[in-house]
């Protein structure tokens, strides 16, 4: 047993770091630190938390500046004498101590055309080599703690792209259909206009922060650029789809667009004024 | 307990006004990202306009910064297609049109995106580490869309790296009598041009290409073992980008040395 001093965020966006001295015992995870501190000092601390094994993605904050699960981050990767430090992750909004706002991330999901097989199919005639599930099944192991989306900079470092980005995760998502054998959507075009493939620059901090360690960034990413590519970019191909069978863009979901500035329920609005 | 207190922000994120809270080492990359991508630039940009030391005519070593060989000046059995009928200026690459392909491959190459992104563009500099500019559009404006015409350089750099592997070839068959003989400078030639093959397969528009572009992999089982196999390549496309730039500057630096005859070749047959 030792005593450990933390740095831990208090209250809002506006709020700031306070310092504890916490006892920690070997084996624990910063998870347990924090859980010990709200017991025996600060009964008000807000931490979010679930399975406490990686497997919910609730306890995402920032831990010595790197985004982590709280309850996957041991504190025997820390020297003994170090301080650390634990915010919330900091490209959401705060609502309390450690505890953010992530519904940006929810919204963005919601803008993805989902799983849209053929009119001719029916349950039970999807059939899938395995080659076809593995490739799909590594971006399933998403456990949507949002690390990726806090860690990418084009917006955690610029707030105002976040109206055109939908961030790692739901790029991975747009990857993941348009890579399903059954699919028939074509998502491409809005990959890259309105779910803004292109302001990602692949450096890869999304991969490196992965719990899961899906390979985000040379599994989906890269590949869904090399398809925006294909769809956007390329004259040869475009020169093929002009003798060819044209394309056919599937649109953004309808009424999922959050109007500017605005702070309603995604769709409940438009439907109204609908 | 002490406090120490933000910066306001308007949106109800933290802000904290230091760059970033990590503790470790973050700036140790792309310091040496820096360093690895400007010694490369600086030796290359001193072979390709020094216009000299390029070729051995006792073994055929034909330096990858000269090949093809276009100028007229340019030794006649080094010209692989032949030359151009006029002198090349100072400072005019003989190799005019592989040097610009090869550049612009490794340019768009989409580690080497990463690499300066990170370490010379800062954007970022390291994860979870603030930028420091003000604005940001990716490679969403017109001069950055160019970046999607990687695969095309690859197209490019694939014919370059088939040249280089006929420049290696031919010098087995020049050994110090005649016939096949087998140097240090063969060897360092053919470790070349593995390594560029490596990082050329790796490639991830090369991926993309043999199968990453399919829907069902099932149903196309020939372009599913390929993409299998770059694949691997892949996972070790910052390797292998490394190491050819450096087996590029040795094969060179090799080659120099032998045709300005500071050092002679070792000979291990013929």
């Amino acid at each position: 047993m030792s005593e450990r001093v933390f740095r831990v965020w208090r209250g809002s966006g506006d709020g700031g770091l306070t310092e504890y001295e916490v006892e920690a015992n070997e084996g624990e995870v910063v998870l347990d630190i924090l859980l010990r501190l709200q017991a025996t000092q600060v009964p008000d601390l807000a931490v979010r938390w679930n399975c406490k094994a990686g497997k919910c993605g609730s306890c995402s904050v920032e831990i010595n500046g790197m985004p982590r699960l709280s309850c996957m981050t041991r504190m025997s990767i820390f020297e003994p004498d170090e301080v650390i430090t634990v915010v919330p992750l900091q490209t959401f909004p705060v609502v309390r101590d450690l505890v953010c706002d992530v519904s940006f991330n929810y919204d963005k999901a919601r803008e993805i055309p989902s799983f849209t097989p053929s009119p001719d199919t029916a349950p039970g005639d999807f059939r899938m080599q395995q080659e076809d599930v593995e490739r799909g099944q590594e971006f399933r192991k998403c456990i949507e703690c949002f690390l990726c989306n806090d860690v990418c900079h084009v917006i955690r470092d610029h707030e105002e792209n976040k109206e055109h980005f939908s961030g790692p995760r739901y790029l991975m998502r747009v990857a993941e259909l348009e890579m399903h054998p059954w699919d028939t959507a074509d998502r491409r075009k809005i990959a890259q206009e309105e779910f803004g493939m292109g302001y990602c620059n692949i450096t890869k901090c999304c991969t490196e922060v992965c719990p899961e360690n899906i390979q985000i960034t040379d599994n989906s990413l890269i590949p869904l650029k090399e398809r925006v590519a294909d769809r956007k970019y390329d004259p040869l191909v475009w020169l093929g789809r002009t003798i060819g069978r044209r394309p056919t863009d599937t649109p953004i979901v309808p009424n999922t667009r959050r109007p500017a500035d605005a702070g309603t329920i995604i769709g409940k609005e438009e439907d109204e004024e609908g | 307990m002490t406090s120490t207190q933000s910066t306001p922000s308007g949106s109800g994120r933290v802000r904290i006004p230091l760059r970033t809270l990590r503790t470790d080492r973050w700036w140790i990359g792309p310091t040496l990202t820096t360093l690895g991508l400007a010694t490369f630039v600086v030796y290359g940009a001193v072979r390709v306009f020094q216009q000299n030391h390029y070729w051995v005519g006792e073994h055929h070593y034909l330096t990858p910064f000269y090949s093809p060989c276009l100028a007229n000046q340019c030794a006649e059995e080094a010209s692989l297609f032949g030359h151009l009928p006029w002198d090349f200026p100072p400072f005019l690459p003989y190799a005019l049109i592989s040097m610009p392909i090869l550049l612009l491959f490794r340019v768009t190459c989409y580690y080497y995106r990463k690499a300066y992104y990170r370490s010379v563009w800062q954007a970022p500099t390291a994860c979870a580490v603030r930028e420091p500019h003000r604005t940001y559009t990716g490679e969403t404006r017109p001069l950055m869309l160019f970046q999607n015409s990687h695969r095309y350089f690859f197209y490019a750099a694939s014919i370059i790296v088939l040249i280089n592997t006929w420049d290696m070839l031919v010098p087995f068959f020049h050994g110090s009598d005649g016939g096949f003989g087998v140097g240090l400078g063969n060897l360092i030639m053919l470790a070349n041009v593995l390594l560029l093959w490596g990082y050329s397969f790796g490639c991830h528009s090369c991926r993309h290409l043999m199968g990453g572009r399919l829907r069902s992999f099932g149903k196309h089982p020939v372009q599913y073992w390929f993409w299998s196999r770059l694949t691997y390549l892949n996972g070790r496309h910052m390797l292998f980008g490394w190491l050819s730039l450096a087996s590029l500057m040795i094969t060179d630096a090799y080659i120099a040395l032998l045709a300005s005859g500071t050092i002679t070749d070792l000979r291990f047959f013929n």
